[in-house]
């Protein structure tokens, strides 16, 4: 039911990022869905993609730090309301967000949204209970 | 074991008085046959007669690497080429080497010291040193080696290099003590292992190790590697070689100072004063005894504090604490004094942090200002900001505690510090390109 998050560190220089893209287009490992939290001299750029240990021996070998981090993609009704009856539940249950980032996925009625929780295994039993649809990695990774 | 009882364990009211004769019989010498120390000490107005105690050291003149090489090869010798019987050499990788020499009573004295610091080691007669100090031009090997003939151990010349044949040789002669450089040290271990010989298995139980600086985890690393006890011995090709120090096999907790031959002092690397007693500076040390080269004040730019309670072993002569670093790479901000060793013992001491790190220094304003760039690895990277940011307050806080002075701390990617072949570059001043 996880979902294999990539973690890469970036210092804030101009082509950085794009040194990250053109080694995963090189070694042909596509990207599902990204995120990119920034600070002053530091990043941390999120990828799901098509091939995880593909492209974290890339980029290690390439001297990134890449760590792998453990989310959950949950389908989201793509209408007024559906993120806000997820993090209701959530909320209820006392389980906190650290981070999250949404993409909506070609042909479909839903967006899907990863997240970061404090407590994964929890939060997605909470989330099944409320017969959410929780995207495995395996699915996610090749959409 | 104590080697030399009389000089090792002289009260020290019987130890200055003996220094001070020695001190100004070097006086009168430097001054007589080194044209270099008469003009030294006539431009200070020193005349030979005025030392007239121990601490009147302090009018003397100090000797500074730079010296040396200004008179490369042998401007720096007190007698003629007929009595040296032999020459040694640093390896010159940060400037033009240093040449010294020494005299028939010069090696006989450095035999005698050396074997003071094996009996300090508990290594005598029935020993087997392996002795792993590159022989030639360096003083290692064969300062090593008479000095653990003079304690009747046997030697094996090993010299540097061929680590396989080495790891064979001290397990078939059977050593039961090994003096090298404390990396080799560990090298060594691991190339055993690899080849299936249990170092914890074999002889050994001291090991003698110099020549680079090490730090206290390394030396349990050592211990527990090679199942031996892991001893510091300090010396510099200027002063003599290796067994101006040693620590004692029973205390391990500073290293004895062969102070009837060499006059200890620690300055302020800035000032050149005195610093009060037990604090932290740069030793400075004259050879009291050597013919040769004989050097006053010789700036070592070595930090480290002398400590002179007694210890258990019986010796009474001051013990120099571990080297802290070099002055060399002392940085004032905002008036502190700060050394990139103790940026570094704090990175060490944060967990998983590299020890690659970078100091920048600038000035805004009149301000100085200390960034800290600090590699993040794996062992500390974390996809959250909140745990990076609070890894680097973290840092800074600790610079702060421990220094009192206030930094930014930069997290960088891995070789995002450019490595270099030889010394690692820590500072980046940008304060002098600005003046």
């Amino acid at each position: 039911m996880k979902v294999d998050q990539l973690s890469i560190f970036l210092e804030n220089r101009a082509g950085r990022l794009a040194e990250v893209t053109k080694i995963l287009s090189d070694s042909g490992v596509n990207i599902r869905a990204l995120s990119l939290a920034d600070t002053s001299d530091f990043g941390i750029l999120r990828l799901i993609v098509s091939d995880f240990e593909k492209a974290r021996n890339e980029l290690k070998n390439q001297g990134f730090t890449v760590g792998r981090t453990t989310v959950v993609a949950v389908e989201v009704d793509d209408q007024p309301g559906g993120l806000h009856n997820i993090l209701s539940i959530l909320q209820a249950e006392n389980i906190n967000v650290e981070y999250m980032y949404a993409f909506v996925h070609q042909s479909s009625n839903h967006a899907v949204i990863i997240f970061r929780f404090d407590r994964t295994d929890q939060a997605i039993e909470l989330l099944k209970k409320h017969n959410l649809t929780i995207i495995p990695g395996e699915k996610l990774y090749s959409l | 074991m104590i080697f030399d009882v009389e000089h090792e364990t002289l009260p020290r009211e019987e130890l200055e008085a003996l220094q001070l004769r020695r001190l100004q019989s070097l006086v009168e010498r430097v001054y007589h046959n080194v044209p270099f120390y008469k003009k030294r000490l006539e431009e200070k107005g020193v005349r030979p007669g005025d030392i007239q105690k121990l601490d009147d050291v302090r009018h003397l003149p100090f000797t500074e690497k730079q010296d040396l090489r200004n008179n490369y090869p042998y401007g720096m010798f007190a007698v003629s080429m007929e009595n040296i019987v032999r020459i040694h050499s640093s390896s010159g990788t940060t400037g033009k080497a240093t040449v010294v020499g020494y005299t028939h009573r010069d090696v006989k004295n450095w035999a005698s010291l050396m074997g003071r610091c094996f009996a300090a080691a508990g290594v005598g007669p029935g020993d087997i040193l392996h002795n792993a100090y590159g022989y030639g031009l360096f003083t290692g090997g064969l300062g090593a080696h008479y000095g653990a003939e003079a304690v009747g151990a046997t030697v094996i010349p090993m010299s540097g290099g061929a680590t396989r044949r080495q790891i064979m040789i001290i397990k078939d002669f059977m050593a039961t003590a090994i003096c090298c450089t404390p990396s080799y040290s560990l090298h060594l271990a691991e190339t055993a292992e690899e080849l299936g010989i249990d170092f914890r298995k074999l002889p050994l139980k001291v090991g003698i190790f110099g020549a680079e600086p090490w730090s206290e985890s390394m030396r349990k690393d050592i211990e527990a590697k090679l199942n031996i006890q892991a001893l510091d011995i300090y010396g510099l090709s200027e002063i003599m070689g290796p067994g101006v120090g040693i620590e004692c096999a029973e205390a391990q907790n500073g290293l004895h100072m062969q102070e009837d031959h060499f006059l200890l002092e620690i300055i302020d690397p800035v000032s050149g004063e005195p610093v009060a007693p037990g604090e932290m500076g740069e030793l400075v040390i004259t050879t009291l005894t050597k013919e040769a080269i004989p050097l006053l004040r010789y700036r070592t730019r070595d930090l480290t504090r002398l400590e002179y309670t007694p210890c258990r072993c019986g010796r009474t002569t001051a013990r120099m604490m571990r080297v802290q670093g070099r002055s060399d790479d002392m940085l004032i901000i905002r008036g502190v004094n700060v050394f990139p060793q103790q940026i570094e013992s704090i990175l060490l001491d944060t967990d998983g942090l590299a020890p690659h790190y970078q100091l920048v220094v600038d000035r805004k304003g009149t301000m100085d200002t200390l960034e800290v760039r600090v590699e993040v690895n794996e062992g500390v990277f974390t996809d959250e900001i909140k745990g990076l940011q609070s890894l680097e307050k973290k840092v800074q806080g600790s610079i702060k505690e421990f220094l009192g002075v206030t930094a930014s701390v930069k997290l960088v990617e891995p070789k995002g510090i450019e490595r270099s072949m030889g010394k690692a570059q820590r500072i980046i001043d940008l304060r002098k390109e600005a003046k």
